[in-house]
């Protein structure tokens, strides 16, 4: 579905990826992990197409966009969430899921001034979309009206997979979703990673530091040390690869 | 008193005036307004047309600074360019379209003009943000001024000593009062208001706070930026152009110092008191800007009397308490008059239970 091949990207004389290769399989949860500064959110970056690789190639469902805008990418299907939650502060729960739905909507200037009649069609279609398929779906019914800066950061993180999940993804990257949450909100978020997974078939891509997780949830592991691929396969082959096991705890004595 | 919040659609939970309060006080506003038409004094309906002429250029400000978060200090050319356009636009079309129709005319023509120059002095904001915005959109306003007084212009634009302009005339209904002015000038304004409105409650606004709030999440949502930065100069300019048309309706000349940096100046200060980003923020923002120098008036020469050498401090006075005015609300609320409007009406909605 999102095959990466041979990347490499530099910001001068700092090789952030050198030679990453893999395939994110439709319908799939993968995980990338490495210690920080592996390069894991550069790769991110590149896929979103915020910067752009110095050599090789992202391409998508066998279309390259390697040098697609992010706007464009957004609105093939290319949906992600932030390590540092990225949601708009000014808005509510509900403004922020509904600018997921931005690219799917018709409505021009000229109709959105007016309202009435088309806009609002669309609109209310969109609401309702949205209310069944997303806020239902998240359980985060009882916020919608909230705005952001009055939610707890374990609902902020699930709101922001709600924006994405409004932007009905075939490949949705999840950069650290479950960052500084407690064992109760990284189950929940793993429960609804799970359901996405399984109920509308988006292909996953997951940045994650939480080992437990990503084992439990990912069927396939790519391992970054330093901008290179040290390793990737199925969580129990990458878990006991050594290359793995001294990129995490050091060379054995 | 919390009353009929209970909604069964979603039609009724998207509306603009989405609970009794607001329905109330926006419907008890417009009968003030009709009644305020038809019996207020000549004085008041002066004073209340320039807040209307101001109010329209404001919320096109607010589409611009308060949604999009782009801040510029050179829409004052657009004002210059709607008042300068409709009115030459006239001069120029006469005995071709018929006098009675030519508002119809003109007034696009001078929105659409201002549109257009406005994606030209947008086109900055897509390399440099905030401060560098504002002194890149500065210089527009120098611009426009200095090619409004350039000789080569002068046979169309008059030159320093302006342009008569014409009383607006709908299919033989001129209107050549005051009055008659201030009532179009009321319903524009409502229905530019409105249409802001109905802007930000759908996709296009929606884009436009993505875009000020963090402009590379709106990216990854799909949101061109090139486009929709420009579409917020566009129509931001647009709204100022149209005040500018209805401007020069209402004063019977046009001059190049009543759009110098002043009046772009006075745009965004209303934004800042009124409330930025704030439906109901331009209304108050340009009652405050337009009422306060004129009850400085007021009550300086009710206590010096009418000579003139105190008359000479009058309009620094102004000065200082308008700038005074804008330090008070950075400081005590940023946030503006739309703010401490929603507080009140939060405590009524919540009253007897709580008073937050």
């Amino acid at each position: 579905m999102l095959n990466i091949e041979n990347l490499h990207l530099s910001f001068g004389g700092i090789k952030a990826l050198q030679g990453i290769n893999f395939e994110a399989r439709e319908g799939e949860i993968t995980g990338v992990i490495g210690p920080n500064g592996a390069g894991k959110t550069s790769l991110f970056n590149v896929i979103s197409g915020f910067y752009a690789p110095g050599q090789g190639r992202v391409s998508f469902g066998g279309r390259d966009i390697t040098t697609m805008s992010p706007d464009k990418r957004a609105a093939l299907g290319v949906a992600r969430t932030f390590q540092n939650i990225a949601l708009f502060r000014g808005m509510t729960v509900l403004d922020n899921i509904k600018l997921g739905g931005h690219t799917r909507l018709q409505t021009n200037v000229w109709q959105a001034l007016r309202y009435f009649g088309a806009a609002q069609r669309e609109e209310l279609e969109l609401r309702r979309e949205i209310e069944e398929r997303v806020i239902d779906f998240l359980e985060i019914d009882h916020i919608r009206k909230f705005p952001i800066t009055m939610l707890p950061y374990g609902l902020q993180k699930r709101v922001e997979l709600g924006r994405a999940l409004a932007m009905r993804p075939k490949v949705l990257l999840l950069d650290e979703p479950v960052a500084g949450m407690n064992r109760e909100e990284t189950a929940d978020m793993a429960r609804f990673i799970l359901d996405v997974q399984e109920q509308f078939g988006t292909t996953i891509l997951l940045v994650e530091h939480d080992m437990h997780m990503v084992m439990d949830i990912c069927s396939h592991i790519v391992v970054l040390n330093f901008g290179q691929q040290i390793a990737s396969g199925t969580p129990a082959e990458v878990s006991k690869d050594p290359a793995v096991i001294e990129a995490y705890l050091g060379a054995a004595a | 008193m919390i009353n009929a919040n209970l909604k069964n659609s979603y039609a009724a939970d998207e509306r603009v005036l989405n609970n009794t309060y607001k329905q109330m006080f926006v419907y008890g506003m417009m009968i003030v307004l009709a009644l305020f038409t038809f019996f207020a004094n000549d004085y008041m309906i002066l004073i209340a047309s320039q807040m209307g002429i101001l109010l329209i250029a404001v919320v096109g400000i607010n589409i611009l600074t308060g949604y999009t978060g782009l801040v510029s200090l050179g829409h004052g050319a657009f004002v210059a360019i709607g008042a300068y356009s409709v009115t030459i636009f006239a001069n120029l079309a006469e005995g071709i379209i018929p006098a009675g129709v030519m508002p119809f005319f003109a007034m696009p023509f001078a929105v659409a003009l201002a549109a257009l120059i406005g994606v030209l002095v947008g086109l900055p904001s897509l390399r440099v943000k905030g401060l560098y915005l504002a002194v890149a959109t500065l210089a527009a306003n120098f611009i426009v001024i200095f090619l409004i007084e350039e000789d080569l212009f002068q046979p169309w634009t008059g030159g320093m000593v302006g342009l008569t302009t014409h009383a607006p005339n709908f299919f033989g209904w001129v209107l050549d009062t005051k009055r008659e002015m201030f009532g179009m000038i009321a319903v524009i304004g409502f229905l530019a208001l409105l249409a802001a409105q109905n802007l930000i409650r759908t996709r296009i606004g929606r884009a436009f706070i993505a875009i000020r709030d963090r402009d590379y999440s709106a990216e990854i949502l799909g949101i061109s930026l090139l486009r929709y930065k420009l579409t917020s100069f566009a129509l931001s300019a647009a709204y100022c152009g149209l005040a500018g048309a209805l401007l020069a309706y209402f004063f019977a000349r046009i001059l190049p110092e009543q759009f110098e940096l002043t009046l772009s100046l006075n745009l965004v200060a209303a934004l800042i008191i009124g409330g930025m980003g704030r439906s109901m923020g331009p209304v108050f923002g340009v009652i405050i800007v337009v009422l306060v120098p004129e009850l400085i008036k007021v009550l300086f020469s009710s206590a010096v009397g009418g000579s003139a050498s105190a008359a000479q401090f009058r309009a620094p006075l102004q000065e200082i308490a308008f700038g005074l005015l804008l330090v008070l609300f950075l400081l005590k609320e940023p946030l503006g008059i739309n703010q401490i409007v929603d507080r009140i009406l939060r405590a009524a909605n919540r009253w007897p239970f709580a008073r937050g």
